[in-house]
């Protein structure tokens, strides 16, 4: 087992999605296991779902309220405190039944607690399976997310604003290059965990002030986050490269540029984050939009599975003047 | 030794700065005019006359590359060296073709270097170019000495007509050199051909109706905006009326 396996986010509604998926699997098999005929086969799953499904929804609701302690054991630790939290589980209903209700098919409880014991152990497994199969995936998202982010355009664009400031203003090049260093410690650094909205506002903020440098009066944009939870933690550099093609396809094929929109609130325990630009049916050849895109929609769902979502529009506003919005969602946990 | 007369086109101010500071530091060059894009590189070295344009790749409204082309038509024609800060396409191009370019941040040395052996682009060269966009954004044409940019968009219909093409905006007709079957594969998406000798924007399309024609035989012809003329509907493509 390696060391840094973790449980499954049991807090999470596209984990809980799965365990009933597999769980329901397994009934439906041992359906038709048992049943010798095709007639057999109903009743004798729906007989096995009124055993099962008492099981599994005490399961649930239980290790999603037990999940903040769990999660806080070692992960050995937390696989057999959930194995025996399940065997508690089943005995309860087990005994809640045998007491009120008659059953013809009941199996014994010492029974009933084994194969339970089993089937949680299969889906922890196909979990830390999962996990296994996805941790290439995050060491390689983060190098393509390197590469996608540095966008060398900018990168080369912006030391030449900076080389032109150096004689005439000195003070700006300064902290243009401050601003720089910055950005970059950012974007290479290794960008696993979560960190508050407010700190990648600021990145962004600094990031603008490089685009103002060499764009100047063509780069507008106008901050909606007065409602914004600056606590609220979300992946880094979720926005930053938002902006960064809001910035590349959007104001730079404009002569006399235009206006990004920021804006984030939170709605139904949920952040929402939009980036709105506008848009030039450009036929570029360039896919630093898509690459972008993709990175950041996979790491959403590395952090948050089924719980984020992110989504492009092309809207009109008005006279031929089309817009592009990029909609983010993202649990906000209170 | 004369004075070489050179034109910068950049989209960032900074990068122009910057530029005209290291031209400031060569000897017998004099910067003759900045332009912010494309096409006003173009407007500017037809007052101008440079000997030699400093195209950035990308900038709006019309990329250098583009720009590099129209130049073309220029008289006389002047030097083009390319600047870009990372334009993997164009620099493969550049590549390919021996084409003279000079990556941003750009060095003393290497503009000085350029600049010595800056020579006008073969047309075989030119041709290998493909601007940024998939289509250019202006015709260009050369009328009494000038070089005239038309915007695509303003064009209403191009008509064959023997060994030109007829380009019908609202206020007048030009004549180009280009056969009408390249126009409609660069510009397909924006105009339809509704003659065998004739395409006309989508965009500028009234209307239909069913005309006598000199022979006194019905036929179709499309009605224009801005324009009182019509355009007739051959019988091949009559289906597209329909369709509409």
């Amino acid at each position: 087992m390696r060391k840094n396996s973790r449980l499954p986010n049991l807090q999470n509604l596209g984990i809980h999605l799965r365990i009933l998926l597999i769980v329901n699997l397994l009934a439906t098999m041992a359906a038709i296991l048992l049943s010798k005929q095709l007639n057999e086969f109903l009743p004798l799953l729906a007989q096995l779902s009124a055993l099962v499904q008492p099981v599994l929804l005490l399961s649930m609701l239980g290790l999603y309220g037990l999940y903040p302690l769990l999660s806080k054991l070692k992960y050995w630790q937390g696989v057999i405190a959930i194995i025996l939290l399940e065997i508690a589980f089943t005995s309860l209903i087990y005994v809640f039944i045998n007491r009120y209700f008659a059953f013809d098919a009941i199996p014994e409880t010492y029974r009933a607690c084994l194969l339970t014991a089993i089937v949680t152990g299969i889906v922890l497994y196909y979990f830390y399976l999962q996990e296994r199969a996805y941790s290439p995936a995050i060491a390689e998202a983060r190098l393509q997310a390197l590469q996608a982010r540095i966008r060398p355009h900018f990168l080369f664009n912006s030391i030449n604003a900076v080389l032109s400031l150096i004689r005439s203003q000195p003070k700006r090049a300064e902290t243009a290059l401050e601003d720089m260093a910055d950005l970059f410690r950012v974007l290479m650094s290794e960008n696993r965990d979560l960190v508050p909205l407010a700190q990648e506002i600021s990145l962004c903020h600094q990031y603008l002030d490089l685009e103002k440098l060499r764009l100047e009066d063509r780069l507008k944009i106008t901050w909606q986050i007065d409602d914004m939870p600056s606590d609220a933690m979300i992946p880094p550099l979720i926005l930053q490269p938002l902006l960064e093609n809001a910035v590349y396809h959007g104001i730079e094929p404009l002569p006399e540029g235009g206006e990004i929109i920021v804006k984030i609130y939170t709605k139904l325990k949920e952040l929402h984050i939009s980036i709105n630009n506008p848009y030039a049916p450009q036929n570029d050849h360039h896919s630093g939009n898509k690459m972008a895109l993709k990175n950041i929609k996979e790491r959403l769902k590395l952090h948050f599975d089924l719980e984020s979502s992110i989504k492009t529009q092309v809207t009109q506003d008005g006279f031929k003047n089309n817009r592009y919005e990029v909609h983010i969602r993202i649990p906000f946990g209170t | 030794m004369s004075i070489l007369n050179i034109l910068i086109a950049d989209d960032e101010a900074p990068a122009r700065n910057r530029m005209r500071d290291l031209l400031a530091e060569i000897e017998n060059v004099t910067v003759v005019a900045e332009a912010k894009n494309g096409k006003e590189a173009i407007d500017l070295a037809l007052e101008t006359k440079p000997d030699l344009m400093l195209l950035d790749i990308r900038m709006p409204l019309m990329d250098g590359i583009e720009a590099a082309q129209h130049a073309q038509k220029l008289e006389p024609k002047p030097h083009i060296i390319f600047t870009t800060a990372f334009d993997a396409y164009a620099i493969k191009a550049f590549d390919l073709n021996a084409i003279d370019y000079l990556l941003k941040p750009i060095r003393l040395e290497r503009l000085q270097t350029a600049i010595n052996k800056a020579h006008a682009l073969k047309p075989k060269q030119m041709e290998s170019l493909k601007p940024l966009q998939k289509t250019r954004t202006h015709l260009s044409i050369h009328e009494r000495g000038r070089v005239l940019l038309i915007p695509i968009e303003t064009i209403i219909y191009l008509r064959a007509e023997l060994k030109y093409v007829t380009v019908r905006t609202a206020e007048r007709e030009y004549l180009i050199e280009e056969s009408l079957t390249n126009l409609e594969t660069e510009f397909g998406e924006r105009f339809i051909r509704l003659h065998r000798n004739c395409l006309v924007a989508r965009y500028f399309i009234a209307g239909y109706e069913k005309r006598l024609n000199q022979d006194n035989e019905p036929q179709w012809v499309a009605l224009l905006k801005e324009i009182s003329e019509t355009v007739a509907i051959s019988r091949r493509q009559q289906y597209l009326i329909r369709d509409a």
